[in-house]
């Protein structure tokens, strides 16, 4: 059988955040520890390895789902992108700006993992409800917030996306440093 | 909480799968969307000496119609039938029930023909798929299987699925003209597995039950048909009273639900009783809209 | 002087590098050579060890070593009491502290027995598999009543019984008190709090460099410093060769609190014997026993009341679960007793309690720290006679509430600080009249209520008050610093686990200095950069640390002011701080940066004039004699499903009085983060232990966090007594969310279900529970299970 291999370590070849990666892996390492301490993109964390939690959520092949959930050899081929991949510390993504000003986040361990869950919701919601928005944070434990200002971030995201006004400093936000 | 090792296998057709499987047997497991299967293995709980992932083989995720409804291939993921508009057309039910699934994120991997096959008796899978009257068709080493639902779940995470067999795809009928449906259950919270769920698909001609099917969920080794709550519908005219009985008769009668952390077996055969009245209510409405 | 940081919403300065996965926690460090570390913990809670096999487990291929407590040597020994006593007279305590590994005997499930360092966790669980303890079951000690009873099993061989602790404080008469009283009401109240569930797990990273005689520790501790000094006193090393370093936290909550975990102290020993770096990091099994829980009492009280409804004394008798061991003293059930009295005026009061060894988990302070136990005892106290004597709920609390004028009030009993429980001031009152408007509470009850009860709905409103002691000593301290860049340091010994130090802080000394919030870098939890110190916990660090960087920014004030006096040659009034530089006021040319006059004071040439120090710089220590007391009401509205008895939380209003605020935005943040676990503690979290002392419910899939669609939207108001306590006017905020939530939900649910004749002395609740209460049946905790591991999915779905 040419197409499978029984040897304890597999190569691999994946795109994360653009960039394309060949490791060989044991086949039982987590994706979740393979991006974390392989590739050393820590900014997905890890809360519970058992698919609750949900700080480790990154896009696979543009859909969020949990990387403890899954093995880094199953990667192969695929494309992942992590938080990494957003913005960075100087240019914020909308979302993350989002965050920020409204004070989404405390001690931000979950944080990536709401990130690359709303990515998606966010590019198929223009002006979702509460509940939706509740909903579709229903998947991530946050044990800071009280998932209230995580609300409002997603809501000020949609507004700042309904009026194309990507880079945020739209309404609700003052330029500079207050909230 | 890391996995033990195993060996893995990454087969690109069903025949190289079955060659695995009559390789390996009961050393191995399948791994399909991997939702439940993981963590159980994260947790040690499962130690599999060989693992056979389905994920690259060709030909079972697809979700097609034929003449008397759907095949959804076992590995199509849930998000794919929660989205699907044949889904949505040709089995409501199915279409309604996806979202109670856990969350977006594992649905987005966790695969339909996955959970049915891990025959977990808090998932919602299998009650519905019961109700639907739905069929199985399994690989066997020799040939090819169709069996249906009732044959299908045999007890706590067992099915007629062996240990050298494959789950290839499942068959959802139409539903017949003049039927209603629903599915409800109690939950913690959104996306836990539910304390008990309730899957109902009546076939009413005007306001009599010419038909029912009722299944339940979390209160037994599998999903647990109410034939008992079933025959006292059939051939009943629809009423509140008829259905607040079928109810008492499907909560204390059909049903001997554990008891657990989350629920005592007296608060499961309440919730049974209730979700039984509720779910039947609103079957009876959408057959009376349709 | 105007205000431009403190008060304000300031964005906070550590959110971009946690939003984009730059921010450094402990499991992100990664060093060449780093060995992983698993431990076998006892699977039993209460069993004699014979001894253990590590032989298959040292054969396992990538395993660098494996040791047991025997390996230790003189390393071995128990942990040191962290909190002593307090000083109350007829006070029994009996100190058994936790130990590294355990010897001869294993107290509760999850202790640990032996640890394996390999190439990779992985690995190291692989061998942990692969060692046998060779363990005698004792009997268990699972429950607090049995634990007293005579011939009952004991935990700690060497004492005559499980008793940990036994306290009795009193005030005024309360026998006299009852004689005179026209109704007592009392009632058994059983309180249990859970585990706190940080979404990060502990994890410690120890790095001994041999050629530097340097040890480097990553901890996820709130207290760093202490554990630098405590590490170096038992490695035998000067503090000046251990660096503890608590880099961001996802989360404390108070059990990262707890100092020289068993794994705190082995990794920096394994380290220094191998000469390699060392890394453990908690998976989610282990934190269910690893690190320590809260959990519950039951308490028998009664109060007595006058014929207007007024208190004239409660007693209050309880048992405490202290777990396996006792090394944070008695702060939890100090907590209760102190706590109870709430915003009263209760002129007598008799508290007794028994403080119990049980075989399981530690028990220590988790947000809130046993205050939620003895609010709830008080709330409930003050329903039963409103209910009793016909008055409305929220009148028997106006009634009793102390007065603008009794502050500040001395209740006559010690706190957990160990001085006396004397609130610095508040005023109650016109926070329950803004609560009470603000949900409406006369119309709902009026109208409202009876217009939903008529369409079959099962609606209740509930509204309770709560003081919370923060703040409190010994003290904490900063180091200010201008640079030569003009960008401002400020150093200080607190960790911070997602609170807003690096913000708050900036803000307290941007606005003594005037310089832009984004020119002011804070450091917390590096011992390294700051020495002295105690931690974050009891809501203090705001108020502590808080005051010490504002005390050391009005030095380095100083000192700018008096260097530009002396070179701009004008009077230190005349000169003003703004945008980074100082001025003659309305004379702008004269302006220097401070940056400019950091370089002047630091002069390469020239000596430094005896009695004055070079640089604009200053550490300054805040020490406060005593707590500040916070208060708070919280009013909800709810609605049970009198079906499936789910219920869902309408409204939500909280009214909260932490003094002065220095960042609102922050300090709400931490008011919905501590409802929101309230509310989980309220209805949806509860450790299920079996008889064996086995926890039923050890995983994220059982043991229930509360999300986005379990937590309402919070609607707040703010009220403003500054404490007197503090330069600040600070009071602390970090708990006080969480703490009146259960004696709310409590009685809200009993208002819903009032047509029923429910009542409630307990809390958590959960579906399940109600149904019992309603229906007459079950045992008190969901009864016994069939299934270990119950049925809930969260994430695992297929």
């Amino acid at each position: 059988m040419s197409t499978t291999a029984a040897s304890n370590r597999h190569p691999i070849r994946l795109t994360v955040n653009g960039e394309v990666h060949e490791r060989e892996v044991e086949p039982r390492l987590l994706l979740s520890d393979f991006l974390r301490h392989d590739l050393r993109l820590t900014g997905t964390h890890v809360g519970c390895e058992h698919g609750v939690c949900g700080a480790c959520t990154i896009l696979l092949d543009g859909a969020a789902v949990r990387s403890c959930l899954m093995f880094a050899v199953q990667s192969h081929d695929h494309e992942i992108e992590t938080v990494e991949g957003l913005g960075t510390a100087e240019a914020l993504h909308p979302l993350q700006e989002a965050f920020r000003d409204t004070h989404a986040l405390q001690c931000g361990f979950c944080t990536p993992g709401f990130l690359m869950s709303l990515v998606p919701f966010l590019a198929e919601h223009d002006d979702p409800s509460e509940e939706e928005i509740r909903h579709a944070l229903g998947g991530n434990l946050c044990r800071c917030t009280g998932y209230q200002n995580i609300v409002e971030a997603v809501r000020l995201a949609c507004r700042r996306q309904r009026q194309g006004d990507a880079h945020g400093l739209g309404e609700g936000a003052v330029p500079g440093e207050m909230s | 909480m890391k996995p033990a090792p195993f060996v893995y296998f990454a087969p690109q057709t069903v025949d190289e799968v079955m060659d695995l499987l009559r390789q390996y047997g009961d050393d191995a497991k399948v791994l399909a969307g991997g939702q439940s299967f993981i963590p159980t293995m994260s947790f040690r709980l499962a130690q599999p000496e060989v693992v056979i992932d389905l994920n690259g083989v060709e030909g079972l995720a697809g979700l097609r119609e034929v003449d008397n409804g759907l095949h959804i291939g076992t590995m199509c993921r849930q998000r794919t039938v929660e989205r699907s508009p044949l889904v949505a057309r040709r089995a409501p039910l199915l279409a309604e029930t996806m979202p109670s699934i856990a969350h977006p994120q594992i649905r987005n991997r966790g695969t339909f023909g996955g959970s049915l096959a891990h025959a977990d008796p808090a998932s919602e899978l299998p009650a519905v798929v019961s109700v639907l009257n739905g069929r199985f068709r399994i690989r066997r080493q020799r040939g090819e299987d169709w069996v249906a639902a009732d044959d299908f779940f045999i007890s706590l995470f067992e099915t007629a699925v062996g240990p050298e067999d494959l789950l290839l795809e499942v068959e959802i009928p139409d539903l017949a003209p003049g039927s209603g449906w629903a599915f409800q259950e109690f939950s913690r919270r959104q996306g836990d597995f539910a304390l008990v769920g309730v899957a109902v698909v009546l076939e009413l001609e005007g306001h009599v039950c010419r038909q029912a099917r009722l299944a339940l969920l979390s209160v037994g080794e599998g999903p647990v048909r109410a034939h008992l709550g079933e025959a006292a519908l059939e051939g009943q005219p629809m009423g509140a009273s008829l259905l607040q009985r079928v109810a008492e008769i499907v909560a204390h009668q059909d049903i001997d639900p554990p008891a657990d952390i989350h629920a005592s077996k007296d608060y499961r055969r309440h919730l049974a009783e209730v979700l039984t009245r509720r779910t039947l209510s609103q079957a009876v409405a959408r057959a009376a809209a349709d | 002087m105007s205000s431009r940081y403190f008060g304000q919403p300031v964005k906070r300065r550590e959110d971009p590098r946690l939003l984009t996965g730059g921010a450094l926690f402990v499991d992100d460090v990664h060093l060449p050579g780093m060995l992983h570390v698993a431990f076998l913990r006892s699977d039993f809670a209460h069993g004699r060890l014979n001894g253990v096999d590590v032989e298959a487990a040292l054969q396992h291929p990538g395993v660098v070593a494996v040791y047991t407590a025997d390996d230790l040597g003189d390393y071995w020994r128990p942990g040191p009491l962290l909190v002593p006593p307090p000083p109350i007279e007829g006070i029994v305590f009996h100190e058994r502290t936790q130990v590294p590994l355990a010897r001869h005997k294993v107290r509760h499930v999850g202790e640990p027995i032996a640890v394996v360092v390999a190439e990779s966790r992985y690995v190291a669980e692989d061998a942990v598999a692969e060692i046998c303890a060779d363990i005698d079951p004792l009997p268990v000690v699972a429950d607090m009543d049995a634990a007293l009873e005579a011939g009952a099993p004991l935990i700690h061989e060497d004492l005559e019984s499980n008793l940990a602790a036994h306290v009795v404080q009193h005030k005024g008469d309360y026998e006299t008190a009852r004689r005179q009283a026209t109704r007592v009401v009392s009632g058994r109240f059983t309180y249990d709090h859970g585990i706190a569930a940080a979404m990060e797990n502990r994890g410690v990273v120890a790095d001994w460099d041999g050629r530097e005689q340097n040890l480097r520790i990553w901890d996820t501790t709130q207290a760093p410093i202490p554990i630098r000094n405590g590490l170096a006193a038992m490695l035998g090393l000067s503090e000046s060769q251990v660096q503890v370093i608590a880099p961001f936290i996802g989360g404390g909550f108070g059990p990262k609190i707890m100092m020289f975990y068993p794994e705190e102290v082995l990794l920096p020993w394994i380290s220094m014997r191998l000469n390699r770096p060392v890394k453990w990091i908690e998976d989610r099994q282990e934190n269910f026993f690893a690190t320590t829980h809260e959990r519950g009492q039951t308490h028998e009280a009664e109060m007595a009341v006058d014929a207007a409804g007024r208190i004239l004394g409660i007693k209050d008798v309880f048992l405490h679960d202290g777990g396996a061991y006792d090394p944070y003293g008695l702060t939890v059930p100090i907590n209760s007793q102190c706590t109870l009295l709430g915003c009263y005026r209760v002129p007598s009061y008799y508290s007794e309690f028994k403080a119990i060894f049980t075989n399981k988990t530690l028990v220590t302070p988790y947000r809130g720290a046993g205050r939620q136990h003895g609010v709830f005892v008080m709330e409930r106290l003050l329903d039963l006679a409103a209910a009793e004597m016909d008055i409305d709920r929220v009148e028997i609390r106006r009634l009793n509430l102390l007065a603008k004028e009794d502050f500040p009030h001395d209740h006559q009993i010690i706190y957990q600080d160990f001085a006396p429980l004397v609130y610095d001031s508040g005023d109650y009152l016109p926070a329950v009249d803004k609560a009470a408007e603000m949900i409406d509470w006369q119309r709902f009850i009026a109208e409202e209520q009876p217009r939903l009860r008529a369409q079959g709905k099962a609606v209740g409103i509930g509204l309770v008050t709560y003081v919370e002691g923060t703040g409190i000593g010994p003290y904490e301290g900063a180091r200010v610093t201008v640079e030569a860049s003009g960008k401002v340091n400020i150093a200080t010994g607190v960790g911070t686990q997602g609170q807003g130090h690096f913000t708050s802080f900036a803000q307290v000394v941007a606005e003594q200095l005037g310089v832009d919030i984004a020119d002011v870098r804070v450091t917390t939890g590096d011992t390294r950069e700051f020495q002295w110190g105690c931690g974050t916990f009891a809501s203090r660090g705001a108020v502590v640390a808080g005051n010490a960087c504002h005390a050391a920014a009005l030095v380095v004030r100083k000192k700018i002011l008096a260097l530009a006096s002396e070179l701009l040659e004008a009077a230190e009034e005349d000169l003003e701080l703004v945008d980074g530089k100082v001025a003659v006021r309305g004379v702008p040319k004269t302006a220097m940066t401070l940056g400019e006059l950091a370089v002047k004071a630091n002069p390469m040439r020239g000596a430094v004039v005896p009695g004055t120090e070079p640089g604009l710089e200053a550490t300054t220590y805040f020490g406060p004699a005593s707590g500040t007391t916070a208060s708070g009401v919280h009013a909800m509205i709810l609605e049970v499903d009198t079906e499936t008895f789910d219920v869902e939380i309408l409204r939500y209003v909280v009214v909260h009085d932490c003094g002065k605020v220095i960042n609102p935005m922050i300090l709400d943040g931490q008011i919905h983060g501590g409802v929101a676990q309230g509310i989980g503690n309220a209805f949806y979290e509860q450790l299920i232990f079996d008889d064996e002392g086995q926890l039923l419910n050890a995983s994220f899939m059982d043991y229930l966090l509360p999300t986005s669609t379990d937590v309402p939207t919070i609607e707040g108001a703010h009220m403003v007594t500054p404490s007197p306590l503090n330069p600040l006017g600070l009071k602390g905020a970090g708990e006080a969310g969480a703490i009146p939530v259960g004696a709310l939900f409590a009685q809200a649910v009993e208002d819903a279900l009032s047509g029923l004749g429910v009542k409630i002395h307990e809390i958590p609740l959960s579906p399940h529970r109600l149904f019992d209460l309603v229906h007459g049946g079950g045992s008190q905790h969901g009864g016994g299970s069939q299934h270990g591991g119950g049925s809930q999915r969260g994430g695992g779905g297929r």
